[in-house]
């Protein structure tokens, strides 16, 4: 494949050229605050792209009122989900990990909006968000969380395993990095079968320093694989800061090393992350080639249930919630007078309802049964690989 | 030339017969690995199915393990049957991660809603003075891991049929070949298409003194050390598990309680190795019919040694297969 492709020339869009190298500011900067201009020391045909906040109108995006109001929805669901999830982890209806994704809700809701229903989707343990943004219901997501028979994965995955195929989300991966080769697998097979799809692999700011990042990247580009690698750069992987854990901390510079597109997106904006998943995806589609997208968000919880949070000040953390994504973009539908602030309460407490029955939900639905501890091992199901 | 000489190929040639046959078949099977396409692959067992097949199907890989064992997950989970070569098992522990969290387990974790139709497949266990990091029999490791297949064949005929039904399988399938036997010759099935079961045994030779256990390049072990006992005086039977999970215990069991003995012969390390489980299998569900404690005959428990009296001592050796099978009937 890759003997097919080389030889075409990449074409690779040329942005910031004229900007001179900066030779005095490439200090490390606190994370969010994007950065505007290429690195130093980049050829000029290098590609990078900024997706700075409020850069975008629903207009000037192509999104409907409509589209406004079903976001929001969305990032409500996702949010209102999850406080309940945490209370039910507190009444220890819920045990295991619970990594909540409470305050990145705008890279799930942009980037589900901005690719096709088919374009397969694939993430890390953080995946509530994501899950339920692609269609996943919050009953099979809740009674999953409580280990019963009708969550999605039938009580054998739990929160870090959220799996639905039939939306083209392919989970729900624990160990650090380890989808992310996998990520690119899910575009390969788009390319070899020709389905016109791009794959979209999300990771952690953590998991860039993992090989499985640069091996999956190396192939990535090499084979011109359609997959955007995504890190969710919520500044921390578990107590460690991006600064100290990553020699280079502005993460999308290192698109520059596997020649592919390198962006830096406001996670916080949801038309911001949109807009840039629109057109990393068209390009991925158009031309088969991957794209590093280094998205600046961040978490309002802990790392899991059982992180005291003590490396990062209240400060910080007040900061970054001036920035909510969801605030946000409330506020900007009620600017617009697309609805009003009592319209959009009821749709919290209609999400709300939805999360309160789905705890009903999961509560009501049996623990599965000891025998299909023996299920879904092997395709075969009369496999005996019982010792 | 008559017919019989025609089937004799060798086991690379058997490997790719059974690629080449399931590609031709299915749109959706390809090839990757190091040196697979223009190398014509390291061992040769690639060799001209670039040519056949082009480079969108037959896959030059970087040396990125990890990477290309979890690209050939994704794909799989995405509908398409990879063949992902590895140069030679050692090299897979780089790539654990991906075959035993991904792989093995994507369906598990998933419910039952996904399938990774995969086959791993490559050169496995000691081929001499190549030194600890290049001499290790990997069977123990993986048939630890509930949700993965593992195939060991013996012989080329073995191996085309089983890998025939390894790319077919819809469940993730690791096939071992052992390193020193890529150039063995054997007769193979002239049947159009070839399938044998996974998971059933084959009984090489039979006799009413010992059992033998013992698959792959050991398995031409107990064969020569059944040879010299008969000389002696003392009939063995052997049986090449050919699959070792799932594992035929009952072709064993029902041995085992004709002879009473058993002798297994593996290149494993003992500590866990897949000896250690057969003989628990035995043991437990054959207590009574036993009249001596089981005995295996393995690799040391040692990291390989480089010296060639140290690895021909490191090693299985035949002579130690026919003193355990003397120890087991209380001869000498």
């Amino acid at each position: 494949m890759a003997n097919e492709t080389k030889k075409a020339p990449r074409k690779r869009a040329a942005k910031g050229k004229s900007t001179p190298p900066d030779t005095t500011s490439d200090a490390k900067k606190p994370n969010g605050q994007l950065p505007t201009e290429p690195p130093k020391g980049t050829p000029d045909d290098a590609d990078f792209r900024f997706y700075t906040k409020g850069g975008h109108t629903h207009e000037s995006l192509g999104l409907s009122e409509d589209d406004l109001v079903g976001m929001y929805r969305s990032m409500m669901l996702q949010r209102r989900f999850e406080e309940r999830a945490a209370q039910m982890y507190g009444r220890q209806k819920i045990s295991g990990f619970l990594h909540l994704y409470i305050g990145q809700e705008a890279v799930s809701t942009g980037t589900v909006q901005a690719l096709q229903p088919a374009d397969p989707i694939i993430t890390a343990y953080r995946d509530h968000g994501l899950g339920l943004a692609r269609g996943m219901t919050a009953n099979e997501c809740m009674a999953e969380l409580f280990g019963k028979i009708d969550g999605s994965s039938r009580g054998k995955g739990g929160s870090m395993h959220f799996f639905d195929v039939e939306h083209h989300f392919y989970g729900g991966h624990g160990i650090v990095g380890g989808q992310i080769p996998v990520a690119v697998g899910l575009g390969f097979a788009a390319k070899y079968k020709e389905t016109g799809n791009v794959a979209v692999g999300f990771f952690g700011d953590g998991a860039i320093n993992q090989g499985a990042f640069h091996e999956a990247a190396n192939l990535a580009s090499l084979y011109d694989i359609p997959v955007l690698l995504c890190c969710e750069n919520n500044a921390y992987g578990m107590g460690t800061s991006v600064e100290r854990s990553t020699a280079q901390p502005e993460l999308y510079k290192k698109a520059y090393a596997y020649d592919m597109t390198g962006a830096v997106v406001n996670g916080m904006d949801v038309f911001e992350v949109y807009y840039a998943m629109s057109e990393l995806a068209k390009q991925a589609r158009e031309q088969n080639r991957p794209a590093l997208v280094d998205i600046r968000t961040y978490r309002y919880r802990g790392h899991s249930m059982s992180d005291p949070q003590k490396y990062r000040t209240k400060e910080e953390m007040e900061s970054k919630k001036n920035e909510d994504p969801i605030i946000r973009l409330k506020s900007y539908i009620v600017d617009q007078g697309f609805s009003d602030n009592e319209a959009l309460d009821g749709i919290d407490e209609e999400v709300k309802q939805v999360v309160l029955e789905s705890v009903e939900f999961a509560e009501n639905s049996p623990f599965p049964p000891v025998e299909t501890m023996y299920e879904d091992v092997y395709v075969q199901d009369d496999y005996p690989f019982i010792v | 030339m008559n017919r019989r000489d025609m089937a004799e190929i060798q086991f690379r040639e058997a490997l790719r017969a059974a690629m080449v046959e399931e590609m031709e078949r299915d749109e959706d099977v390809f090839l990757m690995g190091e040196e697979v396409a223009e190398y014509n692959g390291a061992y040769k067992v690639s060799e001209g199915m670039l040519d056949q097949f082009g480079p969108k199907r037959v896959i030059d890989t970087p040396i990125s393990e990890n990477g290309f064992s979890g690209l050939g997950i994704g794909a799989a989970m995405m509908g398409l049957r990879p063949i992902v070569e590895f140069m030679t098992w050692n090299f897979t522990f780089v790539a654990f991660d991906q075959i035993v969290s991904n792989a093995a387990k994507m369906r598990y974790m998933s419910g039952g809603q996904l399938k990774v139709p995969i086959v791993f497949r490559g050169g496995n266990g000691a081929a001499g003075q190549l030194a600890a990091t290049h001499n290790n029999s990997t069977e123990a490791f993986y048939t630890n891991v509930p949700g993965l297949k593992v195939i060991a064949p013996s012989n080329p005929d073995d191996a085309k049929g089983l890998l025939k039904a390894a790319i077919r399988d819809d469940d993730p399938v690791l096939f071992m070949e052992s390193e020193l036997m890529f150039g063995m010759k054997g007769e193979v099935s002239d049947d159009e298409d070839y399938i044998l079961p996974i998971g059933k045994a084959r009984v090489a030779r039979e006799g009413d003194d010992v059992t033998f256990v013992a698959h792959s390049k050991s398995y031409w072990l107990a064969m020569e050390a059944a040879e010299e006992l008969a000389k002696q005086g003392y009939e063995a039977t052997v049986i090449d598990p050919r699959t070792l999970r799932p594992f035929d215990t009952e072709t064993v069991l029902e041995s085992v309680k004709k002879t009473n003995r058993l002798v297994i012969i593996d290149e494993c390390s003992p500590y866990g190795g897949i000896a250690s489980e057969v003989a628990f299998r035995i043991q437990q569900q054959a207590f009574d019919h036993l009249d001596a404690p089981i005995a295996r005959v393995t690799a040391k428990d040692t990291p390989a040694p480089y010296a060639k009296n140290l690895i021909e001592a490191w090693m299985p050796t035949v002579d130690e297969a026919i003193a355990a099978a003397k120890k087991v009937m209380y001869v000498d």
